[in-house]
């Protein structure tokens, strides 16, 4: 019956494995959900390469929100940025393993849009990101 | 336990089961197996079958543009429209069905105030006094406004139990507003503001007052002429009615000194290139082909529960709500927001420790239980309790006390998936 919260999802809700900041930092970007105050802050070294070595992330939020954020960080080390600009919202439900309904979505969503804007360089994050 | 619990369950006159019947949506599952537990009258009720008959008849029998047409439908289908007003007008105790104005919702009401009212009346510099309690409807209409006149804006404050602190309501009134807006019940922690005694001192201080019904009007009778307010704004989809219909109460000095808010068709009396002549109240303030068969639901809405009774309806909600608290003070790690139960109306506010507000919503949902979880568009109260979201479980006249052990049920298990 609670198939949605898949025990992963609680258990790096609880024991993040890549929470934290990078200071310095080759890009940085934040954002949140107004709709339930979800917050999501990205930090990221890149080498000259263009390769993430490494990324952290902080924030307050559901579950949802927050164990996206860092089962994401973890899926982009050492992937390439040309690579996570190609990152669509079916990577992050194949990386949940769980449906979402519309407002959920948001939710999951939310990391996968300030780590895109991040990498673009962008001023402002947008849901034209994440939608396909 | 379960014996100690059903002591706790008052005898009240209404018959929920019965009722229960009466509202089709109530008898469904949600997913095979789980019944659905409506815990969300506070963002929208449910509608009893005579409302949904209501409208579907108006719209078999009898729909015609309403005002102009000379033929059996036209004159119907006005006659049903102003019996709506008419309903309206009995229910909250209006002098004349002409100061019942129809809206889409509270918030158009409260910004066809603001816009009329507000643009015609206000002055550079003006005070203009809300409270940290308010919903963003009596909020952003005025901030656009200040913006727009550069107008001055305070606020009551609210303190940390949940209801507006006394002192500085008075300390604010005596900074001389011009307008004092404030919300008859919280639609966050269910507080019940003592609205005569607030408009009776904001009067003395020169005030004009409009009251936000959309959580009054539907859960206890509201008298406008025995409150003395200025201005009411409820909405029909609270209160048993369809979505699109709302309405505005105001006293007739105050109408009529009001230049129209929309211009269209209806609401002027004469137009020549160039000019026109508005028409009388109500219809100067209601431009264009408005929502008949909402009304006409509205009105629908308004028999039924005049046939249940305010006052039983206000009753058994408090029974819900005392009840509830009782139940939910027992879980461990539970926080409530908001004052005790005889000082609000039937709508509970609560986290738990360590687990957001929308991952209680979605465990809920897995047994049925739709409550909502988020800022409750309230988000400056959301500010000062320092949490960025709540989730509310709200009751209305067909909730049950069953309903409110499966809340407390589904809780605990919320509690055993996040092991806390
Ligand atoms: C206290 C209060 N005011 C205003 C509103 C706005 O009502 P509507 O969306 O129907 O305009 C609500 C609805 O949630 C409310 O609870």
């Amino acid at each position: 019956m609670d198939d949605f919260y898949r025990e992963l999802i609680i258990d790096r809700y609880k024991n993040p494995q890549y929470r934290g900041s990078l200071n310095p930092a080759d890009i940085s970007f934040e954002d949140e959900n107004p709709l339930c105050g979800d917050h999501i802050h990205i930090d990221l070294r890149v080498d000259d390469e263009g390769v993430i070595r490494e990324a952290l992330f902080e924030g307050r939020g559901c579950a949802i929100s927050q164990a996206s954020a860092d089962l994401l960080m973890e899926k982009v080390h050492g992937m390439h940025v040309d690579q996570v600009k190609r990152l669509s919202k079916q990577d992050i439900l194949e990386m949940l393993g769980i449906e979402l309904g519309p407002v959920r979505l948001k939710c999951a969503l939310l990391s996968l849009k300030v780590l895109k804007a991040g990498v673009y360089g962008l001023g402002e994050a947008t849901d034209d990101l994440v939608e396909e | 336990m379960a014996e100690a619990m059903a002591e706790l369950h008052p005898k009240v006159a209404l018959d929920v089961y019965k009722i229960r019947e009466d509202f089709p949506v109530l008898g469904r599952q949600v997913r095979p197996g789980v019944p659905l537990v409506y815990l969300d009258s506070t963002a929208t009720s449910q509608k009893p079958a005579s409302v949904i008959e209501a409208m579907n008849a108006y719209y078999r029998q009898h729909n015609a543009n309403i005002h102009r047409g000379i033929h059996v439908l036209a004159e119907e289908a006005t006659a049903m429209y102003e019996e709506a007003r008419e309903k309206v007008k009995n229910f909250i105790g209006a002098a004349s069905s002409r100061q019942i104005i129809f809206t889409r919702n509270t918030t158009e009401a409260i910004n066809l105030v603001a816009y009329s009212w507000g643009l015609s009346q206000l002055r550079r510099g003006d005070l203009i006094l809300l409270t940290e309690m308010e919903h963003h409807s009596n909020l952003v209409p005025w901030y656009l406004l200040a913006e727009r006149m550069d107008l001055r804006v305070e606020h009551v404050a609210v303190t940390a139990e949940g209801v507006l602190d006394e002192n500085d309501f008075d300390r604010k009134l005596a900074m001389g507003p011009r307008l004092f807006a404030f919300t008859h019940m919280s639609n966050v922690v269910g507080t019940i503001n003592p609205a005569k005694t607030m408009i009776a001192k904001a009067h003395q201080a020169g005030a004009v007052t409009l009251l936000d019904g959309a959580q009054s009007v539907p859960h206890f009778r509201v008298d406008v002429q025995e409150l003395d307010v200025d201005f009411l704004a409820f909405s029909g989809h609270k209160m048993c009615g369809p979505t699109g219909i709302g309405v505005l109460y105001g006293k007739r000095e105050l109408l009529e000194n009001m230049p129209p808010f929309l211009g269209g068709g209806d609401m002027i009396k004469k137009v020549t290139l160039g000019a026109f002549k508005p028409n009388e109240l109500p219809y100067k303030f209601e431009a264009g082909t408005p929502a008949i068969a909402e009304a006409v639901g509205l009105g629908a809405a308004i028999d039924y529960l005049n046939k249940i009774g305010m006052d039983v309806i206000c009753q058994h909600e408090q029974g819900l709500v005392r009840y509830a608290l009782e139940r939910l003070r027992e879980v461990e790690g539970l926080r409530i927001f908001g004052p005790s139960a005889e000082k609000k109306g039937g709508v509970v506010s609560f986290l738990v420790d360590g687990v957001h507000a929308h991952d209680i919503s979605q465990i809920l949902d897995q047994y049925g239980i739709a409550i909502r979880a988020g800022h409750h568009c309230a988000m400056p109260l959301h500010e000062k309790f320092q949490v960025p979201a709540t989730a509310r479980a709200s009751f209305y006249l067909y909730t049950t006390f069953e309903e409110i052990d499966r809340l407390v049920e589904a809780i605990y298990r919320v509690k055993d998936i996040f092991g806390v």
